[in-house]
């Protein structure tokens, strides 16, 4: 049931709004407003009701095992929380002057030294509001790099096929062609290609690592000596820091750019898709191009530093300073592990990575890098269960949510069949990686006894599988009263 | 070790299976070389006492004053219910909606999220929100470049009247693709975007034209005026609002004959605290006709396998993760968290609610700028009608009067001399329902004390010359 369909005609929360005193008297006719939007009118305890319920059916990490690969849905600590919303910080306006921002400001210094720390990077701008503005900022300061120096024929990002979809789309918006590397059989980029492809168009090339296919990229160094010798710069896409934080830094693999995920690694809530924040840290070659604002000291006092200090900046990404209260809880988390949680980090994310792998593969499930170590996450491909049980990824992936799981990360990297991404992420107990490998177990049984049974999966939820197609063709992207209501 | 929860015993469980002597071992795939040793400067992990402790403090530094500064992010009232609802595990913990059939709650607030927005703009449909609104009038722009099929032109119209972040946050973030951004010029008289200047435009191909209500100086465009000049010359209008005026002011929707065709803007009013500038989220609506233009997340309700109603996300199409390249925006996440305190704003606010909360921003800004006035040598710089902003010329630099008054814990306004010299001593003020009589006083005695003090100073000066 809708909002709108708790409404009735002349329904208010009346406690929510002052009373009405005006005539909007200093507003000439022609301004206002003639007709009303139909929004909910509804009670306090109805609004209350409502959205608690909708949130009842929503799996979270907060009440289920949520193992989406490439997005660390990690346990976000309560304190990180509440203490960005301690009442001088969640009331600061961001035009306050510094006088009154001096809390803030040296938090936001600091953790740009933070950062720059567990990344091995020489300056961090915390300005992108998600991986995606942190991926744009990186590459538009590849770009403004080369411009500065004159070098305007460099026109190619070169990205590995296993890449997030955001690397190819970033590429593109900062007005390079994106150029597929093939990966080889296991999982490392393939030299030849690279070598092939490089090139004076080279711009760059971004990376991930971990790679989305759950291994480690061995030939880093190699790879990074390959580029810069053509000219062309690195960029570290951070979506899988979490696996190698306080164990290997990006900037001594030699990238030149970094963005990181603090909803990911620094246990920033995901917030049913948001907000994000995407810091950006890189090399000295590129210190002169970080986005603003960015917060720097005299040693005493803490200020943003001034459009006049970064004339080379690539600009804006934001109204204000990106999103400050993720920022600080990002902050708040870092403080509360420091240098030894940090790896702590790594270790368990990998251990319990590598202990489902080793069971999964036990029960008779297929590894996609058998030979590989997992890193924080893995891949398994269900592509003998498809043939063989006619029960697909999706299938799989459906019955698990029965089962009281999120279901693993389903058909992404797109270049292995019917695959499953699977990140347990360090905060999860054995018992909870234990369960889920069970329920792996007895939905293959179930297959095995009644294949249909598992396509027609989940069967405890809300609702069942859902018309996409109907939805894409007939569009209803919103509420409209029946005929002849109000 | 905060938040890892394996005991001594399980750890070696779990080497015995995996088949390793220790943890080190896992990484035995990365070279030897790099590794990194301990890192510096973090120190040691704190116990929640003392990051609360730590915290506190810094709260503490930046004190709470009296804010009379706007400029794109106002102090509004946020119902309690707002917060704690939006901080249920449920909400805050959920990812993007994947898993349609473990997600209807995400999906189905974003659902109804889409239709208050579509109502509140008077525009067909909305997407599920984007970072902010400076990013948001970027996507808006690049959405109309693709969108606009009378015209091939990469250029678009600015008004001056705009936010100045806004403009420089576009041109970040559009530049690289060869868009031009033209600025039209303000009415110096009314702070209203110049119809003359726009009027030479006439003629020339421009992609779009960008429409502020209000503007960046609180004032009231003419907008039926600049929705119709683009659409008569093929241009695509952009409309740029506050979605709380929009509960009492002429929607984008119906603006003109036709309304406008894209509209956009920040979100913050509706439930979002000033938390130093974000997060806060952006908000997007079009016509119909494009929304396979529209960047972002969009939600539709459907029906499941047994014929009941639920919701998705659909036209994924357009979308990185399927399109790569070919995608219309590099955007993966949106604001979800900032746009479930928006929702759960709306319903509880309702149309009557936010717009008495309008009204009384509007009355409290009238009665601020009746109060500083009365001083004398202040005046409103522009004739043009305001919402709940306002610029004052001051007889001083209002960076001098700033910091007295921030001295006194009261910010003042927001100082345009950096972005506007050509307005002299310009202070843009802005009053919500948050602010009241006696804060309004204690503002005027503030600034008062500063007019007399000054004379004072001159007088002094006058004398040992």
């Amino acid at each position: 049931m809708l909002i709108f369909e708790h409404s009735r005609p002349g329904r208010r929360a009346q406690a929510q709004a002052p009373a009405a005193r005006s005539d909007l008297s200093g507003i000439p006719e022609q301004f206002q407003r003639k007709c009303k939007p139909r929004l909910p009118e509804v009670s306090e305890m109805q609004a209350v009701r409502h959205y608690t319920r909708l949130s009842q059916k929503n799996f979270s990490i907060d009440t289920q095992f949520y193992p989406l690969g490439s997005c660390t849905m990690k346990y976000n600590p309560r304190a990180c929380n509440s203490l960005a919303m301690l009442p001088g910080l969640i009331s600061r306006h961001p035009l306050a002057p510094d006088s009154h921002s001096q809390g803030f400001l040296s938090t936001m210094y600091e953790l740009q030294e933070i950062l720059k720390e567990v990344t091995g990077m020489s300056a961090v701008s915390l300005a992108p509001m998600a991986g995606a503005q942190g991926e744009f900022a990186g590459i538009a300061m590849i770009r403004a790099y080369h411009d500065a120096q004159g070098d305007t024929q460099r026109t190619e990002i070169l990205v590995p096929d296993a890449a997030h979809g955001t690397n190819p789309a970033t590429a593109v918006m900062c007005g390079y062609q994106a150029r597929e590397i093939p990966s080889k059989a296991d999982g490392d980029v393939d030299m030849e290609a690279l070598e092939a492809a490089l090139g004076p168009q080279t711009a760059g090339i971004m990376l991930t690592n971990p790679s989305t296919l759950g291994v480690f990229e061995r030939r880093i160094k190699e790879i990074a000596d390959r580029v810069h010798e053509a000219g062309g710069l690195l960029y570290y896409d951070g979506a899988n820091l979490n696996a190698i934080l306080g164990r290997v830094r990006p900037g001594d693999m030699g990238f030149d750019v970094i963005h990181m995920n603090l909803h990911k690694t620094f246990s920033t809530p995901h917030g049913g898709g948001g907000p994000g924040a995407g810091p950006v840290g890189v090399s000295k070659r590129l210190q002169p191009f970080l986005p603003i604002p960015m917060a720097g000291t005299d040693g005493h006092d803490y200020h943003w530093l001034s459009e006049e200090q970064c004339p080379q900046s690539i600009g804006r990404l934001s109204a204000f300073a990106g999103n400050a209260g993720i920022l600080l809880r990002a902050y708040v988390y870092a403080k509360m592990l420091g240098a030894e949680g940090m790896q702590r980090v790594a270790d368990y994310s990998t251990l319990n990575a590598n202990y489902m792998l080793k069971r999964l593969m036990d029960a008779g499930f297929t590894a996609a890098y058998p030979e590989r170590r997992a890193t924080h996450e893995f891949i398994i491909t269900l592509k003998n269960e498809a043939r063989e049980l006619g029960v697909t990824a999706m299938d799989f992936a459906k019955r698990l949510l029965d089962y009281g799981m999120h279901a693993p990360t389903t058909y992404f990297p797109l270049l292995v069949s019917e695959c499953f991404l699977i990140e347990p992420t360090e905060t999860e107990a054995k018992e909870s990686l234990d369960a889920f490998i069970d329920a792996m177990i007895k939905i293959r049984e179930e297959a095995r006894a009644d294949a249909e049974q598992v396509r027609g999966a989940p069967y405890s939820l809300p609702v069942r599988r859902l018309d996409d197609v109907r939805a894409a063709r007939e569009l209803d992207l919103r509420w409209q009263p029946e005929e002849g209501q109000t | 070790m905060p938040f890892i929860p394996h005991t001594n015993e399980e750890l070696r469980q779990m080497l015995d299976v995996i088949g390793v002597d220790n943890i080190e071992q896992l990484f035995d795939e990365i070279p030897e070389e790099l590794r990194c040793g301990e890192l510096r400067g973090l120190g040691s992990g704190l116990w929640e006492q003392k990051i609360t402790r730590l915290m506190q403090d810094k709260a503490r530094e930046d004190g709470q004053p009296l804010c009379f500064i706007g400029a794109g992010a106002y102090d509004h009232h946020i119902p309690a219910a707002v917060w704690q609802l939006a901080s249920r595990g449920e909400y805050y913990t959920a990812y993007t909606p994947y898993q349609a059939e473990a997600s209807q709650g995400t999906l189905q607030l974003l659902y109804e999220y889409q239709s208050m927005m579509t109502e509140l703009m008077a525009m067909d449909v909305s997407n599920a929100s984007l970072y902010d609104g400076a990013s948001a009038l970027a996507e808006a722009v690049l959405m109309a470049v693709r969108a606009n099929r009378k015209s091939k032109s990469r250029r678009i119209l600015m008004p001056a009247s705009v936010h100045p972040h806004y403009r420089a946050t576009v041109r970040t973030l559009v530049k690289n693709q060869g868009i031009e951004l033209v600025e039209i010029p303000y009415d110096p008289g009314t702070g209203q975007t110049d119809l003359h200047a726009l009027a030479q435009q006439t003629g020339q191909d421009f992609a779009a034209l960008v429409i502020p209500q209000p503007n960046f100086f609180g004032i009231l465009e003419d907008v039926d005026a600049l929705t119709e000049w683009a659409r008569v010359n093929s241009a695509l209008s952009i409309a740029l609002v506050n979605p709380l005026a929009m509960a009492v002011l002429s929607p984008p929707g119906e603006w003109s004959e036709q309304g406008a065709d894209i509209c956009c803007g920040d979100g913050q009013p509706l439930g979002a605290p000033l938390s130093s500038g974000g997060p806060y989220f952006g908000f997007l609506c079009s016509k119909q006709k494009l929304v396979r233009q529209m960047p972002g997340r969009i939600i539709g309700r459907t029906v499941d396998l047994d014929g009941k109603e639920g919701f998705a996300l659909t036209l994924q199409a357009r979308e990185q993760h399927i399109r790569r390249s070919k995608a219309t925006s590099n955007i993966c996440t949106n604001q979800g968290l900032m746009v479930t305190t928006a929702t759960i704003h709306m319903s509880l606010m309702g149309a009557d609610g936010l717009a008495s909360v309008a009204a009384s921003c509007h009355d409290n800004l009238l009665l601020l700028v009746e109060k500083l006035t009365s001083l004398g040598e202040i005046e409103p710089l522009f004739s043009g009608p305001v919402f709940h902003e306002s610029v004052l010329r001051l007889p001083l630099e209002p960076k001098r009067a700033l910091r007295t008054l921030a001295a006194h814990n009261i910010l003042g306004g927001y100082d345009l001399a950096a972005h506007y010299p050509e307005l002299g001593n310009a202070l843009l003020v802005c009053a919500t329902e948050s602010r009241n009589e006696a804060d309004m006083e204690k503002y005027r005695r503030k600034l008062e004390q500063v007019l007399t003090s000054r004379q004072g100073a001159c007088a002094t000066m006058t004398k040992f010359d």
